[in-house]
């Protein structure tokens, strides 16, 4: 047994530098870094909010019809007659200590609005992404297998036909066709509310099919390139059966992209979600936010934004870390 | 093999989506004045279903659905041009701006765009939505705002990667400034892709603002949208179902239209190669040997062509006996890789293959032969520019992959094999290396990790792809040191393919030369040394070598030229 092992962890901790080029210490740093940039701008952005609102906002809050007393008791509740930096440290440590302020319209503490609300939303946007993946994968790999080297190109129309018309349609526009269908017409499922477990079929199905479209054509194209490359020459002169090959040849180089894309359209459903929910009228943060929007609500507005904000920041951090541990390059791309 | 095909202008998707856009133009134009009555006059006839008069019925004030629906073609246009001009702009000027700014400032902005556009685009809307009060134009602004960071960051992206091509380079050299640069060729070159871009966020901005209309935080009564008709129909779904019908149609049509155009354009951006495959017709799959001292490879008469096109391989005929070397010389483009992944079983698939005979032992290699025995029998070494390995699997995997599947090896087992014959090509920390990705090794040592494979599998035929080409010459010595190795040791066949009359000369036993897919000359490493060849192909590829041979015979020979 050779003693000189290049990468001993001994001779690691020397120094600032030396620590400097262990991949996964600098994806640490670098991902705790964005988390902390990430933060930071959507504190301030969700800040800005209500003193960027133009005129005099507690006056823009309490609508025409408010007396001056209303409005002069906004001001004194939002913290408006304090200067602008007292304002801000008063909402960043009221964040430290996770109160985000009573709602205008229930007297609610708004964490305990949103806590309410938010359960309801992350339901649906993971059940519809582990869906969207169980069957986008599978979809586009063998679609590019199938078609693979020109072969059946009437299933590559079909494929790229029936892709391109649900892509087409919105989301909601879906959601509102299925109620309409579904529900009304058929009477198959119930068209509102979260009652029973049959509620969430039209939610989760509005919300996946236009990303299992994305998905699946982005499965089926990363698929074409992996199979024209070498490396898959060469596994097949190994002669191993086609399920290794496609499970453990193929699979990790296209779903390193794919996971890129699901985490950035698991992200996005959380703002589809906001339109969903109010065709099904889910309880959900969406919901909440337009409810809030319209009672212009803000404290609740703010803190549901500022939430949606970091539930898509913590998922793109996951992603990147699946990602990294998949496929140890990503680490290294990093590093410049 | 591939072809390069531009594809017409007139192709079916740009003219549907030209006439598609068309109506959707003439519908915005004409349908709020010719339809204002059917529109906008409230009646009596409220929540009625479809009928002869009312195609989609009227809605709770008793307007015409289907009239309201073409009517907001007008406004849901005009919005949808404004976001998108807005956020294409905006994106330009910030994407451009960051690209003429310093390094560490636009490194700084990249990053900040990259997280920005992570986030959901309609959140973002919401947050200028929230301070703006909704209505027409705060949509468009909240939209086309909101757009803005996604097409900044496309946008120095593009300028980014035109910004070390050549052109631009030589003008930078040339001390053009960047701002010159930048107007007269980073603009101009990007237009046509981000021509393409922009029916995207055309697209995107048609769907976001029509969602705000949707939840009520866009269009107000008495002005409407798709978004916000769909929003009115929502509300009488339960009486009456069709009514979401005429937004919903409006809303897919107009999404399909710029869609389709903007495939169109795509379409004509990039050329598509086009490669087809054929089936093979099934042949038996034992070849019937006639002899018994036969060869163990037997190739006759091997055509291997384009569909309907090129012969890349023109009736070659060639055989390797059990544990003789033969080699395959000849420039790229002269068939000697089609022919020995012919012999492999492995040619690409879009091409055809014919031979009267083409067996490996008694495996017809036209057929399907038995998969393990392919396995155990032909290994095939190709030229390694890095991407022969699967780069997400650790090499143990890779390595053992044969014994593991077709010698029925277990884990352990075949690890310690592998970590035997690796030690044995000299490889260092062989356990350590099967730990490793592949591009933690140098190209030697994948090659010699390659090659330590058949010292386990012991194979009958080593099919050999230019193996050493892409390594540098100390590191080409070695591995085909470890093939002599191999050969002198377990008297492995093979067929060698090289354009390197060097290597094989000191490798093979017979050496067969070949020009546009046919064997021009058939040599004996002896006439190689002796340079005497007769074809003047072979002549010149032997003038091609540096020559660092320096036995007396060659230098009296050279001092008498």
């Amino acid at each position: 047994m050779s003693t000189a092992r290049v990468d001993d962890p001994a001779q690691h901790a020397v120094s600032a530098a030396a620590l400097w080029e262990r991949p996964w210490l600098r994806f640490g740093v670098q991902r705790v870094t964005g988390l902390l940039v990430s933060f930071v701008l959507l504190v301030t952005v969700t800040f800005v909010i209500v003193p960027l609102i133009p005129g005099d906002p507690a006056a823009a809050i309490a609508g025409p019809e408010a007396s001056g007393a209303e409005i002069a008791h906004i001001r004194q509740q939002l913290g408006l007659d304090e200067p602008l930096h007292v304002q801000f440290l008063d909402y960043v440590s009221g964040l430290l200590t996770l109160d985000l302020g009573t709602s205008f319209a229930s007297g609610q503490d708004v964490a305990t609005v949103i806590l309410a609300r938010l359960p309801f939303t992350a339901e649906l946007a993971l059940l519809a992404i582990v869906l969207v993946l169980i069957i986008s994968v599978p979809v586009g790999m063998l679609v590019a297998v199938l078609t693979h080297g020109g072969r059946r190109s009437w299933l590559d129309h079909l494929f790229n036909f029936v892709t391109s018309l649900v892509y087409s349609v919105p989301q909601y526009v879906m959601a509102t066709l299925l109620v309409s269908v579904l529900a009304v017409g058929l009477g198959l499922f119930p068209a509102a509310g979260a009652e029973t477990l049959l509620s969430l079929v039209l939610p989760t199905l509005a919300l996946m099919l236009l990303p299992i479209c994305v998905v699946s054509r982005v499965v089926r194209r990363e698929t074409a390139i992996v199979l024209d490359q070498d490396y898959i020459r060469t596994a097949r002169g190994w002669r191993i059966g086609r399920l290794r090959m496609f499970g453990r040849y193929v699979l990790p180089n296209v779903i390193t992209t794919t996971l890129t894309l699901s985490g950035l359209i698991l992200a996005s459903q959380l703002g589809g979600a906001v339109v969903i929910e109010r065709v099904f009228a889910w309880p959900g943060l969406g919901q909440g936010i337009v409810d809030a929007f319209q009672a212009r609500d803000y404290p609740v507005i703010r803190g549901a934004i500022l939430v949606l904000g970091l539930m898509a920041t913590v998922i793109i951090i996951v992603v990147d870390v699946i990602l990294a541990i998949i496929d140890p390059r990503t680490l290294e791309a990093d590093h410049e | 093999m591939s072809s390069l095909q531009r594809r017409p202008l007139w192709t079916p998707s740009l003219v549907a989506g030209i006439l598609l856009g068309l109506c959707l133009l003439v519908a915005a134009v004409l349908a709020p004045m010719l339809l204002a009555d059917p529109a906008g006059q409230l009646t009596g006839q409220a929540g009625e279903s479809p009928s002869a008069e009312h195609w989609l019925g009227t809605d709770n004030l008793g307007r015409d659905n289907l009239a309201r629906a073409l009517a907001a073609t007008r406004l849901t246009l005009l919005m949808t041009s404004g976001a998108t001009v807005l956020a294409v702009v905006g994106g330009i000027v910030v994407g451009v701006g960051i690209w003429l700014s310093g390094r560490r400032v636009r490194k700084i902005a990249l990053r900040l765009l990259e997280t920005s556009v992570a986030y959901p685009s309609l959140i973002f809307a919401l947050v200028i939505a929230a301070i703006l009060r909704p209505g027409v134009v705060s949509s468009v602004v909240a939209i086309g705002v909101a757009g803005i960071p996604s097409f900044a960051r496309l946008t120095a992206n593009l300028a980014a990667k035109i910004s070390t091509s050549d052109y631009v380079t030589t003008a930078r050299l040339l001390g053009v400034p960047p701002r010159a640069i930048a107007v007269r060729h980073i603009l101009p070159n990007m237009a046509e892709p981000l021509l393409i871009l922009a029916t995207t966020v055309f697209s995107l901005s048609l769907v976001e603002l029509s969602a705000l209309s949707f939840i009520g935080l866009g269009v107000q009564s008495p002005n409407y949208d798709f978004g916000l008709l769909l929003n009115e129909s929502l509300t009488q779904i339960y009486t009456q179902p069709t009514s979401v019908l005429g937004p919903s149609i409006m809303i897919v049509l107009t999404g399909l239209a710029v869609m389709l155009l903007g495939d169109a354009l795509a379409g004509r951006a990039n050329p598509r190669t086009s490669r087809r495959a054929l089936r093979h017709p099934s042949v038996p799959a034992v070849a019937e040997i006639q002899d018994e001292k036969a060869p163990l490879v037997r190739v006759e008469n091997l055509r291997v062509s384009v569909p309907g096109g090129a012969e890349l391989v023109r009736g070659i005929s060639l055989t390797v006996d059990p544990g003789e070397v033969v080699a395959l010389v000849g420039e790229s483009g002269s068939g000697k890789s089609l022919t020995a992944m012919s012999v492999a079983g492995l040619p690409p698939a879009e091409l055809e293959v014919h031979a009267d005979v083409l067996r490996v032992d008694d495996m017809n290699m036209l057929g399907q032969a038995d998969r393990s025995r392919l396995g155990r029998e032909i290994s095939i070494i190709y030229q390694d520019p890095g991407t022969t390995f699967n780069p997400s699997l650790r090499m143990g995997v890779q390595l053992t992959e044969v014994l593991r599947t077709h010698l029925g090896m277990g884990r352990r087992h075949a690890r310690k094999r592998i970590t035997e014959a690796l030690a044995q090509v000299n490889i260092t920390e062989p356990e350590h290396r099967l730990r490793q990705h592949p591009h933690k090794l140098s190209g030697g040592m994948r090659q010699r990790g390659m090659i330590a494979t058949t010292l386990v599998t012991a194979p009958k035929l080593i099919v050999a792809d230019e193996p050493t080409t892409a390594l540098d010459v100390t590191v080409q010595h070695e591995v085909l040191r470890q093939f002599r190795k191999i050969h002198r040791e377990q008297g492995t066949a093979m067929l060698f393919i090289s354009h390197d009359l060097g290597v094989v000369e000191a490798l093979c036993d017979r050496i067969l030369v070949m020009k546009d897919g046919e064997i021009v000359e058939r040599l004996t490493p002896a006439q190689l040394r002796n340079r005497d060849v007769h074809h003047p192909y072979t002549q010149a590829l032997m003038d091609a070598v540096p020559v660092v041979d320096t036995s007396p015979a060659r230098l009296a020979r050279q001092e008498s030229s």
